[in-house]
């Protein structure tokens, strides 16, 4: 798109300020110069040549003003590297995160030293699985844990997808110790993914209703209840776990995801911060 | 820096009033009604929010900042319905809220706190550091910005406080409780502040401090046991007191005045 330059003549009326040019070409003269870089250059070549006596006082107001800049201290630039984590984690978090990632890394050298304590065959890394990722989005979306939970419910960006931002940062950290427990261990990934992926989801479908924190509290209820009593107690690796309980696992998965969905107004007011 | 007028900025307003409640009801907790039934228009100006400890205030300015949904009445902020469901993204960007228990992150410095409230606020990107450093100014904490918030005294994180409400230039500004812990001469720069922003945002101050409202107030709104008791100016408040009512200043004999025809404040706390 070509873009109409004011004139020569304006310019140079304008910066001698002459009182004839009419009301309306300052005022588009001026619309013009607020968005036009060239122009600007233009104005100041021209006050220097036309209006001297304008020019020496903003000599004399630099001059003036410099070694008061000198002195004041300069905005430091921006940390990138903060400002992106923080888009991500909360500083609260990082403890949680960082905890539920050592814990994986400590049940896979356990897992290779062959240490199995009274879990029979089931490996460390299945029965983990799916409580780790839980902490951490407990302590991502909690009033007890978040000292600014208030601000943060209040902002346009919060709801369901600063959740599911959060939620993703914890599962990207950790993940990846699973997999490699997952692995090393002979374990397929469904085995344990499904359920942790499921217990992720149901923890923020049901945090909708009672509160992440509490929600997060209550899964770990259940799981220490009904898949690591038993496990302790049989020594072996109950129904849950196994490859036929995988379709039952994906089944909570897609119901807790229906319930986030449906209900994700809840995550933009208090009430989710318990 | 030279700040060119956006188109948002000479846009016609297409409301009469920033705030407009019409039998506005706001549960706090799961019984009690905190507000009940407020009617309540507020335009561009400073608004002190008076009331007796547990009169609904914080419930009420939660409710403005749409963290807390009504449970009847309606609530239209800046002419946009505020009640119903969803996060009232738009909305919310034009909202600056300070909650009584201002909660940080410690480690944060003062800048990258504003800037990550910023960031939350949908401040655009480009914006962000310019937005920042002018919040940290008004506030008049440059020289600070760089120190941890661990290392800052409680009048200063009150301050970081107002900085973070006041990044997004709102066009409603809500302040819960803000003068507590500054202190005589932060609270005078503070009061020069709020008329400042109270030139061309609606801004709402809660306050139990009578002499807060008399310096740098425009309105008052009275509100005690979920309702609106009065609102007009600070002189008109010191109108309906006598001299026969509690109180050491024109302002509180007022204030003693309105509450006590209810039997509230003469008997009890």
């Amino acid at each position: 798109m070509s873009v109409e330059h004011a004139s020569t003549r304006l310019i140079d009326a304008y910066a001698r300020g002459d009182a004839d040019i009419a009301a309306d070409e300052v005022w588009a003269l001026e619309a013009h110069l607020e968005r036009c870089g060239t122009c600007r250059e233009r104005l100041s070549a021209a006050v220097a040549s036309e209006a001297p006596a304008v020019a020496s006082l903003v000599g004399t107001v630099w001059s003036e003003l410099e070694p008061q800049l000198g002195t004041a201290a300069a905005m430091p630039p921006r940390r990138r590297r903060t400002a992106a984590r923080s888009a991500w984690m909360t500083p609260v978090m990082v403890p949680w995160v960082a905890g539920a990632a050592c814990v994986v890394l400590i049940a896979l050298l356990l897992e290779v030293a062959g240490f199995r304590a009274g879990f029979g065959e089931a490996p460390l890394v299945l029965l983990l699985a799916p409580l780790l990722p839980v902490c951490g989005v407990a302590a991502s979306w909690s009033r007890g844990l978040d000292p600014a939970y208030e601000l943060t419910a209040s902002a346009p960006r919060a709801g369901l997808y600063l959740v599911l931002r959060r939620t993703a940062a914890v599962l990207a950290v950790v993940v990846p110790p699973l997999l490699v427990g997952g692995w090393a261990t002979g374990v397929t990934a469904g085995q344990w993914l499904l359920p942790c992926l499921a217990f992720t989801s149901t923890a923020l479908a049901l945090g909708t209703v009672i509160g992440v924190s509490r929600a997060c509290g209550a899964l770990v209820a259940v799981w220490v209840v009904v898949v690591l009593a038993p496990t302790l107690a049989t020594s072996r690796i109950t129904f849950a776990l196994q490859t036929d309980g995988l379709p039952a696992w994906g089944l909570v998965l897609a119901l807790g995801v229906g319930v986030v969905a449906a209900r994700r107004g809840a995550y933009s007011v208090l009430s989710t911060h318990r | 820096m030279m700040r060119a007028v956006s188109a948002a900025d000479i846009a016609p307003k297409a409301y009469a009033w920033e705030i407009q409640a019409t039998g506005l009801k706001v549960r706090a907790g799961a019984k009690r009604m905190a507000v009940d039934g407020l009617d309540l228009s507020l335009g561009t100006g400073v608004h002190g929010l008076l009331g007796p400890n547990g009169a609904g205030k914080t419930t009420l300015i939660r409710a403005l900042a749409t963290v807390l949904r009504p449970a009847g009445g309606s609530l239209e902020l800046l002419g946009e319905p505020a009640g119903g469901t969803g996060g009232h993204r738009e909305l919310r960007r034009r909202i600056g809220y300070l909650p009584q228990e201002f909660g940080y992150y410690k480690r944060f410095t003062v800048r990258e706190f504003v800037e990550y409230m910023a960031w939350l606020k949908e401040v655009p990107d480009r914006e962000i550091p310019g937005a920042v450093q002018r919040a940290v100014e008004r506030v008049g904490l440059a020289d600070r910005a760089d120190s941890r918030m661990k290392t800052l005294s409680g009048g200063m994180v009150r301050r970081v406080g107002i900085a973070q409400a006041i990044v997004n230039d709102p066009a409603i500004l809500l302040l819960d409780e803000p003068t507590v812990g500054l202190d005589p001469a932060q609270r005078l720069r503070f009061r020069e502040l709020l008329q400042e922003l109270g030139s061309d945002a609606c801004v709402v101050v809660s306050t139990h401090l009578v002499e807060d409202v008399a310096a740098a107030c425009t309105d008052v709104v009275l509100f005690a046991e979920g309702r609106l008791r009065f609102q007009g100016t600070p002189d008109g408040l010191a109108a309906a007191g006598g001299p026969g009512h509690v109180g050491d200043s024109p302002l509180e004999r007022g204030y003693s005045a309105l509450l006590s025809d209810s039997g509230q404040g003469r008997g009890s706390w």
